[in-house]
């Protein structure tokens, strides 16, 4: 009351759609999964540091995947890792997003060629939305990156949700 | 202060025969070979006799040597036999400050070596190392598996000069 | 009629906010008091060995960069240091210099990331967000040297990549003299700070001589008693121009080799590598820094051991030649895959709070665990 009264002068009321309003909700506050593998993880922590802020987006760090919305891979994903990204994904519950951060998760990275461990790609496991390139990405691409997820949360319907 | 030759007359008067040559031309450094079996007991006279005290074993790797023949497999692959696959020890002394390395060389068709856990608590891990990725076996180890590689994997010793990749694991696809 | 009892299995998986990476420890309770751990490692193995054996020398270095990547000029000094003694050529004054200067950065960086989630994990958010903002200054020096904010490239065999900016000596004197008053700061805020030192003080307490066999090298030895630097004991590069003490644990609240006896070691060293390139800043001698790097690196056929301190321990480089343009073999001694044996001896009858205490104590880094 007092201020906000005067803000208002037809009443109170703003008219527009609910698959806004939905889209609005979500994508101001993805709370993202921590999960920091290698070199790029040291970034992401630096993006979620004083510097580079991550929490003005309003994104915050949990440590269980059941109540997360994101996950944000960053590092190398292996053979023997990609088992338990698979069993986190399932974990999660809809709607959920991908991030991958970092070259070896988009195609593999350095290790392409001789690497008989590395997994090329954690798209061969789960389904990525924004892909991030970098070895490894500047914060300040990684917030392009979480900008670029929201343009796509802006963009969606409520009836076909995000896969 | 000692520095390797005076230790090889040391170890020459002490074990005779099971001590190999000496092998000074190389750089950087001269390496004293020994037998497999006897690495144990050389280890365990090199911790304890008080003007070497050798009481920390910096590194311990396996090296494929690759001197074989090459054959060439059913389905033409290029498969080495005969051979060695080699085991070097580095030790070092931390109070009388001096440095030695050490070489066995075990027969590529049946790797085995004995262990020198008991003697210097790293090698347990290091060890496990060689077991996965060159599959040297090391008698009286207490818990020899592998320890980088998933515990399943089926399709070779990784770092030996005719590895192969496998197609799949696991339903996820390899190569590139 | 006795009852029956039996320990339980806990799982703290790959994916947990306080492993610092991905490592899974499989802890056997009794109750709430630990009876014994088994650490599985492997789940950040990229097969730098085969790697290496089918890249030339120079091809070598971006991939060291990525086994220890909070000291990423450390990983790379240790290999050129190795190359070099291998080829026996000799590199310019003005190249050693630069050299050491970074490598004490990077030193004074790395322990500011390790101190910081320490302190993390154990409850206190407020100076991790304190210091990663003073190594933001450290990692915009690295950054206007040679364009990367996190791994270098920046040590090659016989120089370097680039030669530093003429306002680097100007900028680095500034924060050094920025530094010194926070180092005061930081031990205001954690290091004497009851709470911390109720978690940390004779908790995980190391005897000497099973750090000595179990081969632990670093802050983890030097905070059991022992005054043993590699930077002493066996010189390499110019270190033994410089004045500098080696702090060594001496129980001040706790026992001898407790964890933070680990800790106060970190912070005092954090000031010596300071001292360090006070001396080492203002009589940098001219040249060219690329003026020793061959055309072909084309080593004798040999073996050698070279190792050199990084942060956390002794790194040695095994490398075997057999004369050809690609190594033959070469082996890495990462020092926290050594370190990270003693999770074993060091948590038995402690609870389970002081596993996460004694874990961010000892410093790990599974790029360098896993290779």
């Amino acid at each position: 009351m007092g201020l906000l009264d005067k803000e208002f002068s037809d009443g109170n009321i703003v008219i527009t759609k609910v698959e806004d309003l939905f889209n609005w909700a979500r994508l101001s506050s993805i709370w993202q999964l921590g999960f920091g593998l290698a070199c790029c993880a040291i970034e992401m922590m630096a993006t979620s540091a004083s510097h580079y802020d991550f929490d003005r987006f309003g994104v915050i760090p949990r440590n269980t995947p059941r109540q997360a919305d994101a996950i944000i891979i960053s590092g190398t994903v292996t053979l023997k890792m990609a088992i338990r990204i698979k069993r986190l994904y399932e974990q999660m519950p809809d709607p959920k997003y991908i991030i991958s951060m970092g070259s070896c998760s988009n195609c593999g990275g350095p290790y392409w060629e001789h690497g008989y461990h590395v997994l090329k790609g954690v798209d061969r496991v789960i389904p990525v939305d924004v892909y991030v390139p970098g070895c490894p990405p500047r914060p300040e691409a990684l917030l392009e990156g979480l900008l670029k997820l929201q343009e796509k949360i802006r963009n969606e319907s409520l009836r076909t949700h995000s896969v | 202060m000692k520095n390797p030759e005076e230790i090889f007359e040391i170890l020459k008067k002490e074990f005779g025969e099971s001590i190999l040559a000496i092998d000074k031309d190389v750089p950087t450094e001269p390496i004293i070979a020994v037998d497999p079996m006897y690495i144990n007991k050389v280890g365990q006279f090199l911790r304890e006799h008080e003007e070497l005290k050798f009481d920390s074993l910096m590194v311990l790797s396996g090296v494929d040597d690759a001197n074989g023949t090459k054959i060439k497999d059913e389905d033409e692959t290029e498969v080495i036999s005969g051979g060695t696959l080699s085991v070097y020890y580095h030790l070092h002394s931390v109070y009388l400050k001096h440095k030695i390395t050490l070489k066995v060389s075990t027969p590529r068709d049946n790797p085995k070596a004995e262990s020198v856990e008991s003697i210097w608590k790293t090698a347990d891990w290091h060890e496990r190392e060689a077991y996965d990725m060159f599959g040297i076996i090391f008698l009286n180890h207490p818990d020899l598996r592998r320890i980088l590689m998933p515990y399943d994997w089926e399709a070779g010793y990784p770092l030996r000069k005719d590895y192969k990749n496998p197609e799949f694991y696991q339903g996820m696809k390899v190569p590139y | 009629m006795a009852l029956k009892t039996e320990t339980m299995v806990l799982n703290m998986g790959p994916q947990h906010p306080s492993t610092h990476g991905v490592l899974r420890l499989e802890l056997e309770l009794e109750g709430e008091v630990i009876v014994n751990v088994k650490p599985h490692i492997g789940y950040l193995h990229r097969c730098f060995e085969k790697h290496a054996e089918v890249m030339t020398y120079p091809q070598v270095i971006p991939y060291t960069d990525r086994m220890d990547y909070l000291a990423s000029m450390s990983n790379n000094f240790g290999y050129v240091v190795a190359v070099e003694k291998l080829l026996g050529i000799q590199v310019p004054d003005r190249v050693q210099y630069i050299r050491v200067i970074m490598a004490e950065l990077q030193r004074i960086a790395s322990h500011l990331v390790a101190l910081g989630t320490n302190g993390l994990d154990i409850g206190a958010f407020t100076p991790f967000l304190y210091l990663f903002r003073d190594r933001e200054h450290i990692l915009s020096l690295f950054e206007m040297t040679c364009g990367a904010r996190l791994l270098y490239n920046y040590m090659w065999v016989g120089g370097l990549s680039h030669d530093i900016h003429p306002d680097f000596v100007r900028l680095t004197k500034e924060f050094v003299n920025y530094f010194r008053p926070t180092i005061t700061e930081l031990n205001n805020l954690l290091t004497f700070n009851k709470i911390f030192i109720e978690r940390t003080a004779n908790i995980g307490i190391l005897p000497l001589d099973t750090a000595i066999n179990f081969g632990a090298t670093g802050p983890v030895l030097r905070g059991s008693g022992l005054a043993f630097d590699l930077r002493r004991e066996d010189p390499y590069s110019i270190y033994d121009r410089f004045n500098f003490e080696i702090p060594t644990g001496k129980g001040l609240v706790g026992t001898i080799g407790d964890c933070w006896d680990r800790y106060y070691v970190r912070v005092l060293e954090m000031e010596q590598s300071l001292r360090i390139i006070e001396q080492a800043i203002d009589p940098i001698p001219e040249g060219d820094v690329q003026s020793a790097i061959p055309k072909r690196v084309k080593p004798p056929k040999g073996t050698v051991y070279s190792r050199t301190e990084n942060p956390r321990g002794e790194l040695g480089y095994f490398i075997i030649s057999d004369g050809n343009v690609n190594p033959f073999r070469i082996k890495v001694r990462g020092p926290s895959f050594v370190n990270l044996e003693l999770m074993g001896e060091l948590c038995k009858g402690h609870l389970v709070a002081d596993v996460i205490a004694i874990l961010g104590s000892i410093d790990i880094v599974l790029g360098e665990v896993d290779r």
